[in-house]
């Protein structure tokens, strides 16, 4: 039996532990926001955080998660990166960033990684972290977008509680 | 504005108290109330007014929509026309899909329910405004009863009704049920457009939310208890079938349930998604490539070179083309260009889900582009009555066309695998990324020839086009228009000008991708035409514009990108721009893309201008989104994507790898100005994609000297 942590939970897989963790989550948890894409890690539709950083799940096996933290696009609010999933998201419906909407998950999870090591990153930043998310719609433009304005909300955020501190 | 309701027709059968339950719509909707078909009567108290509009108690106004959603925004665009005309406010405003019914739910363009052709706003910007008059005529008639006012008193506004005299005021929901008992008008009057509130504003699109938090469930995310999840392992060779099978190994994975010979190939059902893919790549499958496609891709483009010259169908012929040729003081130029198969690629590849009911009875969950296809494909495999079948569309992950087929290929691969399970459990069927790639039905692999002769004042008076392919509305002896559209009624005014086209079969279903027609013949006209051009010693633009004096909307987008990339000052050293201009689904798109050569040799794309004519603009944000999608998506398949048959017709490409998607740092940034325009709407979801190519190609012969012969242009200009 495989162990780990899911969304703040503790929970366990019986199944064949080679199961990649994409499906573990999907049929055994129900939880369908993580999507599958490729298979293959290039797409990065499955992407999940573990331990805090962006994993594709599709290529994960379940025993390999055993002990580990597994966060997914249902459990981001409620999350060590509440904040900036929260920013993110705000962003991504300002400006309707989505359009079929399949990759999204992936494209905020790893959005929501790359601003919480870096949180006022440059163009060339966001296309190094977001470049393993596919979107065959062609969001990408508003994803950039959607990134730098979450940033800017962190930051203006940051910056006034610091104020609230000092005052 | 008065025109007669042709919501009328459909009216009656949602009279008479006939209710419908619709919840929260972006949600598989009625997938509890699916375990229990029969006891589909009694539901809340939500009414329905006409097909499309259904008004709850709570005042919220449920709008079905007719199109499947995948990204190019009905929802949002259909409700917006609803809305306005009932004068309803945003907020209150919900989308859900319609179910398959041809007589209610047709594209009036089509005679059947159909998304495709981008003509979701246009052919439902009479219709869906008519819906919402009526409704909102029905609710002042049930208030004017119910305050004992006359109804012409009423005023409504952000979803209030009001009676200025007596100070009553309400929302809509008050008088649902009242109104629903009511006979529609005949006539409604819509609204002028100097009167729009909502069409014309950036309406937020209803389903964006939901697809930032995971919460938006498409196909692929359906769980029914019981069900099973079927893959079929297909064929390596287009059209092989299966000789021989064995499927021990498979059978003895923990978890599989079921091996089946299917026509497509080989189903294994599974408890899981994992073991339905173990137990596939378990299977020991020995295929019959008799009937297959053994030609290799450059065998093919061979093959279809050599019927250059011989006698094709003619499909414009104007002028006297052999004069232009013949004329010794004349110019000439030549040029031949390949297109290879594409694969659409859709995020979500493609599934389905099936489940029979109690009264043998079956419904289907899918991203159903066709529903009327579909439901008659599920009705002729699993032998029911088509009245038995319900199809609940779905949320799709994208579709670019491959959705949509003639004869519902993918949706009988599906009603198959069901029908093979023994049809009691419900069956998920889905597709891998690999069957996706390798599932033919593609953009099919186009030949073109172009002649063209500069006389000795330099004007361009010749035009000699042939074009080869498959016809992907199956024709043999005459123009299939999707192989000549956009060449064959070329705008520029050229004196003698001929198209000619060969329909060619091949073992690889074609398909429709994403502007179809466009995306071959947009590439060759303007491409050829630049070239013309500069051998003429003429400007791209000016050139362009003085071929174009009886086109006006053309001229209009081409002189706006022209003034939208000189605003923005010369190009930075080593950056080029190219240009494009080219009509599709009865929508103009001008587009300049800037471009440079990357240390490694490869083309960069750094920005593209955008000018798009597409009628009324119900909503710019959403016509922006569809320029930079389709810039994007068109720029990734022709700098990058082919699928390739290889030695004895293997097909080469299988995932992502090899068949590359634009990612994030090769999206140029994307500048779009929508012309303001009173002419009805017409489509975006298509119309960005065409310009794209010749404007990179363009561009990038401008700056390397090397023209641009076959696509796609990465392979071809770096090997
Ligand atoms: S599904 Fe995991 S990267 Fe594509
Ligand atoms: S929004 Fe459709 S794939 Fe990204």
């Amino acid at each position: 039996m495989i162990k780990f942590q899911l969304n703040g939970k503790q929970t366990e897989f019986n199944g064949d532990p080679s199961t990649p963790l994409l499906w573990v989550i999907r049929d055994e948890k129900k939880l369908t926001g993580t999507k599958y894409g490729c298979g293959i890690a290039q797409c990065g539709a499955c992407t999940v955080h573990l331990n805090g950083s962006t994993l594709r799940s599709c290529v994960t096996p379940i025993s390999e998660v055993s002990g580990k933290e597994v966060t997914t696009i249902e459990g981001l609010l409620s999350s060590k990166v509440s904040a900036e999933a929260t920013a993110v998201q705000r962003a991504w419906v300002a400006i309707d960033v989505p359009q079929c909407g399949y990759c999204q998950s992936g494209q905020v999870m790893s959005a929501v990684a790359l601003l919480k090591a870096n949180s006022n990153p440059t163009d060339q930043d966001i296309d190094n972290a977001m470049a393993g998310n596919i979107c065959r719609c062609a969001t990408y433009q508003r994803i950039r977008q959607g990134i730098h304005d979450a940033a800017g909300t962190l930051t203006a955020s940051a910056s006034s509680n610091v104020k609230g501190e000092t005052a | 504005m008065t025109s007669s309701s042709s919501v009328n027709t459909s009216r009656r059968r949602f009279l008479g108290g006939s209710c419908l339950v619709v919840g929260f719509t972006l949600t598989p909707k009625g997938l509890a109330q699916a375990y229990d078909a029969s006891n589909n009567a009694s539901k809340s108290a939500a009414k329905t007014l006409n097909a499309f509009v259904i008004v709850a108690p709570d005042d919220t106004v449920t709008v079905l929509s007719k199109h499947i959603e995948f990204g190019q925004g009905p929802y949002t665009g259909l409700a917006t026309l609803v809305a306005e005309e009932m004068d309803a406010d945003w907020a209150q405003i919900r989308v859900d899909s319609a179910p398959a019914d041809n007589e209610l739910y047709a594209n009036t363009m089509f005679g059947a329910q159909l998304t495709g052709g981008s003509t979701t706003m246009a052919n439902s910007y009479t219709q869906m405004r008519e819906a919402g008059a009526t409704a909102r005529t029905m609710l002042l008639a049930a208030a004017a009863i119910e305050w004992s006012v006359p109804a012409s008193e009423l005023t409504v506004e952000k979803g209030r009704i009001r009676h200025a005299k007596s100070g009553k005021e309400s929302g809509f929901g008050a008088f649902a049920a009242d109104a629903a008992k009511l006979t529609p008008p005949e006539k409604v009057t819509l609204k002028n457009s100097s009167d729009f509130v909502l069409i014309g504003e950036n309406r937020p699109k209803v389903d964006t939310k939901v697809k930032t938090n995971g919460e938006a469930k498409f196909t692929l995310d359906l769980q029914l208890d019981n069900m099973l999840i079927a893959t079929v392992l297909h064929p390596s060779h287009y059209g092989a079938t299966v000789s021989s099978l064995d499927a021990k190994a498979a059978l003895a994975i923990p978890g599989v349930v079921d091996v089946k010979a299917v026509p497509s190939g080989v189903a294994v059902y599974a408890e899981n998604t994992y073991a339905a893919l173990k137990g596939r790549q378990a299977l020991n499958v020995k295929w019959n490539e008799s009937a297959a496609e053994t030609r290799s891709s450059e065998q093919i483009i061979d093959s279809y070179r050599a019927m250059i010259g011989k006698k094709g169908i003619t499909a414009t012929e104007r002028g006297d083309i052999s004069k232009a040729f013949s004329n010794d003081t004349s110019t000439t130029h030549e040029a031949e260009f390949v297109f290879p198969f594409l694969a659409h690629a859709p995020m979500e590849p493609l599934d389905a889900v099936l489940m029979r009911q109690r009264d043998g009875s079956i419904d289907c969950y899918a991203g159903s582009q066709f529903p009327t296809g579909d439901k008659q494909a599920i009705s002729e495999v699993c032998q029911i009555d088509a009245g038995k079948v319900r199809i609940h569309t779905q949320l799709a992950g994208g579709s670019f066309g491959r959705r949509a087929q003639f004869n519902s290929p993918f949706m009988r691969e599906a009603s198959e695998v069901f029908k093979a399970s023994g049809m009691s459990r419900p069956v998920k069927l889905f597709w891998t990324r690999e069957d996706d790639i390798r599932g033919g039905f593609y953009r099919p692999i186009y030949v073109h020839q172009l002649k063209g002769a500069i006389n000795a004042d330099g004007t361009i008076d010749g035009w000699d086009q042939v074009v080869v392919g498959q016809s992907i509305r199956g024709k043999t002896d005459e123009v299939d228009e999707t192989s000549v559209e956009g060449a064959s009624d070329l705008p520029y005014v050229i004196e003698n000008m001929r198209m000619v086209s060969h329909n060619t079969t091949n073992g690889v279903p074609p398909l429709w991708w994403r502007s179809v027609g466009h995306t071959h013949t947009a590439f060759t006209v303007e491409v050829f035409l630049d070239e013309l051009l500069e051998k003429s010693g003429k400007d791209p633009i000016e050139g362009r514009l003085a071929l174009l004096k009886n086109n006006p909307r053309e001229s209009a987008v081409l002189r706006r990108v022209a003034q939208m990339a000189s605003s923005a000052g010369k190009p930075a050293k080593g950056r080029v721009h190219g240009v494009a201009v080219h009509k599709s689904f009865s929508s103009y798109v001008a587009q300049i893309a800037e471009v440079s050569v990357q240390a490694d040799g490869t083309p960069k794309v750094h920005k593209v201008w955008v000018a798009v004519d597409c009628g009324v603009a119900v909503n710019p944000n959403i016509i922006k989104a569809q320029m930079e999608g389709g810039v994007g998506y068109g720029l990734g398949a022709i700098l990058y994507d082919e699928i390739t048959l290889g030695e004895g017709g293997y097909i080469k490409q299988s995932n992502f790898h090899d068949y590359r998607s634009l990612r994030i740092g090769e999206m140029p940034e994307v500048i779009v100005e929508i012309i303001e325009s009173n002419e009805s709407p017409t489509g975006v979801g298509e119309p960005g994609v065409p310009p794209i190519g010749p404007a990179v190609a363009n561009a990038w012969r401008r700056l390397t000297g090397k023209p641009v012969r076959r696509l796609p242009l990465v392979r071809s200009q770096l090997s």
